[in-house]
C-alpha cells in the first residue's frame, strides 16, 4: 500500500487555481524529486503534502498506517532564524514537540534519540554551540537532525541546497542519499534537475504539462528533455555571468 | 542612605511597589524573549495603549475597579492582533499602529469630555508614564498581581519547550502536529496579562522597554535559547528592584527610573558583547 496517493489534485491560492491535474503516489523508500518552473506550484504542493493548505480539488490519502504528522520537513531557512540564540542541541529536541503532546519535558530516550540523530548528521561536536554561527551546511545539518526527531518515515525536504557552496551541495545529496538507503522516503523540491536525475528514483514534473514516473521515464518524456535541456541552458548562462 | 532605605522599608506600600515591580519584571521579561524573535516587539506598546482606552472607558463610567473591563478588552485586541496578524489584508506592524494609535486617542478624548477630576492632565500623565500610582496599591492589588505572576510563570515553565518551538520555526511546528494556532493564542492572552499588570508599574508608554530590553540585553551576551531567558529574567528583576530603590531614595518617577536603568543594563551588555567578540 502506497504512503501516499494524491488523484487529481488542483492547487491554488483563494480559489484561484495554480496547477492542476497533479497525480502521484508515493511509496515506501522511494526518493521523489519534484521539479517544475518557478511559480508553478511546488511550494503550493509542499504546503499541500505538510497539510498547512488543503487542496482546491482532488482526492489526498495517507495510507499504510501514515499519519498526517509523520512528514519530516526540512523548511527553507526563515529570517528569524538568522539571529536566533539556540544551542543546536535545543533545536534538535524541538523536532520531537509534535507528537509528545502536552507533556511539558523531555524524556531520556527522547534525548538519547535526538543525539543519536546529531551523530547520523555529523554534528555531535556541534551540540552545544549555537545556530546562527554556524556555517549553511551544518545548519541543514541540525535541521535534519530535527526532522529525524520528528520522524523516521517520510521527510520532505524544501530545495535543501539553496544557498550551499558546491562542496557541500553534494555532501548534502550524498547525506540525503544515505539516508534513503536507510529507509526513509524522500520527497524533495528542487531546482537542479542535474541533481534529481542523479539521485531521486521517481520525478514528479509539474507546469504546464504534468509529468509523474520513474526517473528513465522522465529522461524519454518530450517535456523532460525540453527542461533539462532549458535548465543546463540556464546554467550555462549563469556560469559565463560567473565568470566575467 | 541605607539607613534611609531600611526606614523607608518600614512602609507596607514601598514592600507592596517592590514585590508587584520584581514580580511584573520577571513575569514581562519571560515573554519578551519569544516576543522579540518572532518581531513582535511593538505589541507591548499597542496592547499598552489599548488598556490606556480601556482605563479611560472604566474611568468614564465610574467603575471603581477598572481590571475588570482593562484585562479583557486587552486580551481581546492581543487575540486580535497577534492571531489575525499574518493573514489579512491589513499587516501585522499596520495592525498594530492603527489600534495603538486610535486606542490612544479615543483614551484622552474620553479622558476629557467626562473628565471626573479636576487635574485631567495629571490623571493622564500617570496613566501614561506610572508616575504615583505604583506606590498606591492596595492589598488587594497586589495579592491579584501575585496569583497572576505565579500564572503566568507556571505557563511559561510547563510550555517553555512549546514556546521554543514554535518562535523557532513556527511552519515546521504545524506540519509536525503542534496545535500552533493554540499555543499562539496562550501567548497572546499571557501577553495581554502581563500588559495590563505592567501598566501599574512603569505605565502605558513604557512597557515596551520593560519587554524588549531585557530579552534585546541577554541576546548580546548568551547563545542559547534557554540562557538568554534565565539571563533576561534575572537582568529584568535586577533592574526593578535597582530603579524602585532609587526612584524612592532620590524621589524621580518610578517607571521612568526602572526604564532608565535598564537602558543602561543594555548598554553595558552591548559594550561586554562587543568586548568578547573584540
Amino acid at each position: 500500500m502506497p504512503l501516499i496517493e494524491a488523484e487529481n489534485l488542483i492547487l491554488g491560492y483563494e480559489r484561484r487555481a495554480i496547477a492542476e491535474g497533479i497525480s502521484f503516489t508515493v511509496n515506501k523508500g522511494d526518493y521523489i524529486c519534484i521539479v517544475g518552473e518557478n511559480g508553478s506550484g511546488k511550494s503550493t504542493l509542499m504546503k499541500t503534502l505538510l497539510g498547512l493548505t488543503a487542496p482546491l480539488d482532488g482526492t489526498f490519502r495517507f495510507g499504510d498506517n501514515l499519519r498526517k504528522n509523520e512528514i519530516g520537513y526540512l523548511p527553507q531557512q526563515t529570517v528569524v532564524q538568522k539571529d536566533f540564540p539556540a544551542s543546536v542541541t535545543e533545536i534538535v529536541l524541538s523536532g520531537f514537540e509534535g507528537r509528545k503532546g502536552l507533556r511539558p519535558f523531555y524524556t531520556r530516550e527522547e534525548k538519547e534519540t535526538a543525539r543519536r540523530n546529531m551523530d547520523r548528521m555529523g554534528i555531535t561536536h556541534l551540540a552545544g554551540s549555537c545556530y546562527r554561527n554556524l556555517s549553511g551546511g551544518q545548519q541543514q545539518r541540525v535541521l535534519l537532525a530535527r526532522a529525524l526527531c520528528a520522524t523516521e518515515r517520510v521527510l520532505l525536504l524544501d530545495e535543501p541546497v539553496s544557498g550551499l557552496d558546491p562542496k557541500v551541495t553534494v555532501e548534502m545529496y550524498e547525506l540525503i542519499s544515505r539516508l534513503n538507503h536507510e529507509g526513509i522516503t524522500i520527497i524533495m523540491v528542487s531546482h537542479d534537475v542535474a541533481a534529481a536525475l542523479k539521485y531521486a528514483s521517481h520525478i514528479l514534473h509539474i507546469g504546464d504539462t504534468v509529468f509523474f514516473g520513474t526517473r528513465d521515464e522522465y529522461v524519454q518524456t518530450s517535456e523532460g528533455k525540453l527542461f533539462i535541456e532549458r535548465s543546463s541552458n540556464t546554467r550555462k548562462k549563469e556560469d559565463k555571468r560567473d565568470d566575467r | 542612605m541605607i539607613d534611609k532605605l531600611i526606614n523607608y522599608l518600614q512602609f507596607p506600600f514601598v514592600r507592596y511597589a517592590l514585590i508587584v515591580g520584581v514580580l511584573i519584571a520577571l513575569c514581562s521579561s519571560l515573554l519578551g524573549v519569544t516576543l522579540v524573535l518572532r518581531r513582535f516587539s511593538f505589541i507591548g506598546d499597542g496592547l499598552s495603549h489599548v488598556a490606556f482606552g480601556a482605563t479611560a472607558i472604566a474611568a468614564v463610567v465610574g467603575l471603581s475597579n477598572n481590571f475588570a473591563v482593562v484585562l479583557p478588552v486587552t486580551v481581546v485586541s492581543a487575540i486580535i492582533l497577534l492571531h489575525t496578524g499574518r493573514n489579512t489584508k491589513i499587516k501585522g506592524d499596520a495592525a498594530i499602529a492603527m489600534i495603538s494609535v486610535g486606542a490612544l486617542a479615543f483614551g484622552y478624548l474620553l479622558m476629557n469630555i467626562f473628565s471626573t477630576s479636576a487635574n485631567v492632565s495629571g490623571d493622564v500623565c500617570s496613566t501614561l508614564f506610572g508616575s504615583v500610582s505604583i506606590l498606591t496599591l492596595t492589598k488587594d492589588e497586589v495579592i491579584l498581581c501575585i496569583v497572576l505572576s505565579v500564572l503566568v510563570m507556571l505557563v511559561f515553565v510547563l510550555f517553555y519547550n512549546k514556546i521554543f518551538a514554535i518562535t523557532f520555526d513556527e511552519s515546521f511546528s504545524r506540519a509536525t502536529g503542534m496545535k500552533t494556532g493554540a499555543y499562539n493564542l496562550l501567548v497572546a492572552v499571557i501577553t495581554a496579562v502581563i500588559i495590563v499588570l505592567a501598566m501599574n508599574l512603569v505605565g502605558s508608554l513604557l512597557i515596551s522597554a520593560l519587554v524588549i530590553f531585557p530579552a534585546l540585553s541577554a541576546m548580546r551576551l548568551f547563545t542559547s535559547f534557554k540562557s538568554v531567558t534565565v539571563f533576561s529574567a534575572i537582568i529584568s528583576v535586577i533592574c526593578a528592584f535597582l530603579g524602585i530603590v532609587i526612584s524612592i531614595l532620590a524621589g524621580t518617577p518610578t517607571g521612568s527610573t526602572i526604564v532608565a536603568v535598564d537602558v543602561a543594563a543594555f548598554a553595558i551588555c552591548w559594550l561586554t558583547g562587543l568586548l568578547l567578540r573584540r
